[in-house]
């Protein structure tokens, strides 16, 4: 309702730079429904070989489903999925031996010792790693006579990305790899994730974390609603918003009701390209804040419009996504 | 490379297992301690007594003093087969409810005894008997017929020597139907079974790997529990040993695949742990571990012999009792070698992996 209103574009579609030889996962009219619930709805990816890409969305996007259609765990209801070229239905054997993956919810063997987990999954690809070596990729050699149980958030994690490492896969999937985790943790599996990317490996991730998919992926693909909203580089899709920075004021309480003139003032200040009202006040999309600023406060002032608070912060994917939906990322 | 992923997956079931203390107390020490108690409660020892009370009143009669003295007397010997003390009179019927004594003797004033006991009890048949024996000679009765006691103690007949068999087959089934439904199913619910199908794994070694790591097992139940039973409790093995041996395995491979088919579906442990109970409850009562199945009426007797439970404690108790060839107890290997490919078919075509 209020996006229409106030210009922001409700479908970006930005092409990514890539030659349909090299792609490395090729997804068209994916639809996948559990019952009455459709999780994913005419879903199109390209991720080409070489690249990090990223499924940014909230929770209950589909983001999960459709990762696990192109694993080859689920089956889709309709549309096309080929991975390195393949096909699931054709070539699944093939295909096993070629990809990595770390899942959402899997625990390991609690009673197993990292060493052990990752002999087991090594044993299961015709050709793949030195152990050794994924355990200290992983940075977990001190640990790797601990049996999994004992192990924290952080390692248990690194543990999964060294069983889906073991295979020596040319594609990697990583769902939501670090959800749950410490800051601490989170850039220390970054920082493996940016190692793997410079190996020139194909890396497909799901995240909820606006920070996570703009530091670690090449293109990114915004998912709401089971389909895709907005594709590009972190660059372009910030660039797609009109605007390098959001201005926050804060009226301490719902500004719709309120103010409903002077925020229809508000938005239509000379350089705001776009905006809503928040919870707590109005959110301003602005090319230059200093441009903005004093206009605002003035409008403010006249208005009678208490603010306590003012914050500017420069433009992030989740401004992006609340433009797109109208929605917090983290709403879900 | 094949090898190598079979032998990883087996040894990973090994280590998991050998990790979890409480399985292995259940699997190896509970049996053990179960036929330990059995063996000092079925010890060997002398001809039942019969336990007598009683009822002495407040001021006894001559014939009241007279059978309690003959009931004395013999009680003090050391061979004695009556073994009596005195009650008060209005505990008559609580010491026979609460078993504390098989027979209730009471002096009628003036002579006579009145015998107090359940008919539906043995040992209150037999302390009757033998109770009225003892007063009735020592009050003169002479028998007329002569007689002499030819006694035999047969190895073999004690009801430990009954047990231990069928202690062992239960063992078995419920080590292979447990292991297997817990491990899989806890695979199933922390969504590790779909992380493994998701990998190049053999879905088929997979399950292979459950069956192997029970047939290690079972060796090690095998040589704990009959070795206790022939050194400690000297169990007698009339069979050949490895006809014991292939009856054995045969079982656990049979009750293996009956674990897989129990757990081919469910998600939860307590889904499951329902499911298997209600797999083995009707066969701990009706296939004859504690007590012989031929005591069930013959209407159900098709259905109780075709239990899996039974055929394995028959063959079991027919090669270590009655030194059964295989051949002998081919009808029960055969019920359970159907039970195998039936249930591994079964399990296969509907086992979810995620």
């Amino acid at each position: 309702m209020w996006r229409d209103s106030f210009g922001v574009h409700s479908r970006l579609t930005l092409m990514i730079d890539s030659k349909p030889s090299l792609l490395a996962l090729e997804v068209t009219g994916l639809r996948k429904a559990y019952g009455d619930v459709v999780a994913v709805n005419g879903l199109d990816l390209q991720v080409a070989a070489g690249q990090c890409f990223g499924l940014l969305g909230p929770n209950g996007a589909g983001k999960t489903t459709t990762i696990e259609i192109c694993e080859g765990l689920t089956t889709a209801d309709s549309g096309t999925v080929r991975v390195l070229g393949r096909t699931w239905e054709t070539d699944a054997t093939w295909l096993r031996h070629r990809i990595g993956m770390q899942l959402q919810e899997t625990q390991l063997a609690e009673k197993l010792t990292v060493l052990e987990t990752v002999q087991l999954f090594r044993s299961f690809y015709e050709r793949g790693r030195d152990v050794d070596a994924v355990i200290e990729l992983v940075q977990l050699n001190e640990k790797r006579s601990a049996r999994v149980n004992g192990l924290s958030g952080g390692q248990k994690q690194r543990l999964a990305l060294a069983c889906a490492l073991v295979g020596d896969p040319e594609l990697l999937f990583l769902d939501e790899p670090t959800t749950g985790l410490d800051p601490q943790s989170r850039r220390q599996l970054w920082m493996l994730v940016e190692g793997l990317k410079q190996e020139g490996r194909t890396i497909v991730l799901t995240t909820h974390y606006m920070d996570e998919a703009e530091r670690l992926c090449d293109n990114i693909a915004i998912v709401d609603h089971g389909t895709v909203i907005a594709l590009g580089t972190p660059r372009q899709l910030i660039a797609s918003l009109g605007a390098d920075n959001v201005i926050r004021l804060g009226v301490g309480e719902a500004a719709a009701e309120l103010h409903p003139v002077a925020m229809a003032e508000l938005f239509a200040l000379p350089n705001v390209t776009g905006g809503r009202p928040t919870a707590t006040g109005y959110e301003l999309r602005v090319n230059t804040v200093q441009a903005v600023l004093p206009s605002l406060l003035s409008l403010a002032t006249s208005r009678g419009i208490q603010w306590s608070e003012l914050s500017t912060h420069s433009a992030t994917l989740e401004d992006v996504f609340v433009a797109l939906t109208g929605r917090d990322l983290r709403d879900g | 490379m094949r090898i190598a992923s079979l032998e990883q997956l087996t040894l990973a079931r090994f280590r998991e297992f050998m990790r979890e203390p409480e399985a292995v107390f259940w699997t190896f020490v509970f049996p053990l301690l179960l036929a330990g108690g059995l063996a000092v409660a079925f010890r060997d020892k002398a001809p039942e007594q019969a336990i007598v009370a009683l009822v002495m009143p407040d001021a006894p009669d001559g014939n009241a003093s007279q059978v309690d003295a003959a009931l004395s007397a013999a009680s003090t010997s050391s061979t004695a087969l009556v073994r009596s003390r005195r009650i008060p009179a209005d505990s008559a019927n609580e010491v026979l409810r609460t078993g504390t004594a098989a027979l209730v003797v009471t002096a009628q004033p003036g002579g006579g005894v009145e015998y107090r006991y359940d008919p539906a009890r043995p040992e209150g048949r037999a302390a009757r008997q033998q109770v009225d024996d003892l007063l009735q000679r020592v009050a003169g009765r002479q028998d007329v017929v002569r007689f002499r006691d030819v006694t035999i103690r047969e190895r073999g007949s004690r009801y430990i020597d009954f047990f231990l068999p069928g202690l062992l087959a239960m063992n078995i089934m419920g080590s292979s139907i447990w292991s297997l439904a817990f491990a899989i199913v806890t695979q199933r619910n922390k969504k590790l079974l779909k992380r493994l199908v998701a990998t190049p794994m053999s879905r088929f070694e997979y399950l292979l790997s459950f069956v192997l790591s029970r047939l290690v097992f079972l060796g090690l139940e095998l040589v704990a529990l009959l070795g206790f039973g022939v050194w400690v409790l000297d169990v007698p093995i009339r069979g050949a040993i490895v006809s014991l041996v292939v009856m054995a395995f045969v079982g656990a491979a049979a009750f293996g695949a009956i674990g897989l088919l129990v757990s081919s579906r469910s998600r939860t442990v307590e889904g499951v742990s329902g499911l298997t109970n209600f797999v083995m409850l009707p066969m701990w009562i009706f296939s004859g571990v504690f007590f012989s199945s031929s005591n069930f009426p013959a209407a159900i007797q098709p259905v109780v012999q075709a239990l899996p439970l039974t055929a394995l404690v028959n063959g079991m108790r027919a090669i270590m009792l009655q030194g059964a060839s295989l051949v002998t107890v081919a009808p029960q290997l055969t019920i359970l070698a159907a039970y195998l490919v039936v249930s591994l078919a079964v399990a296969l075509k509907v086992f979810r992996w995620q």
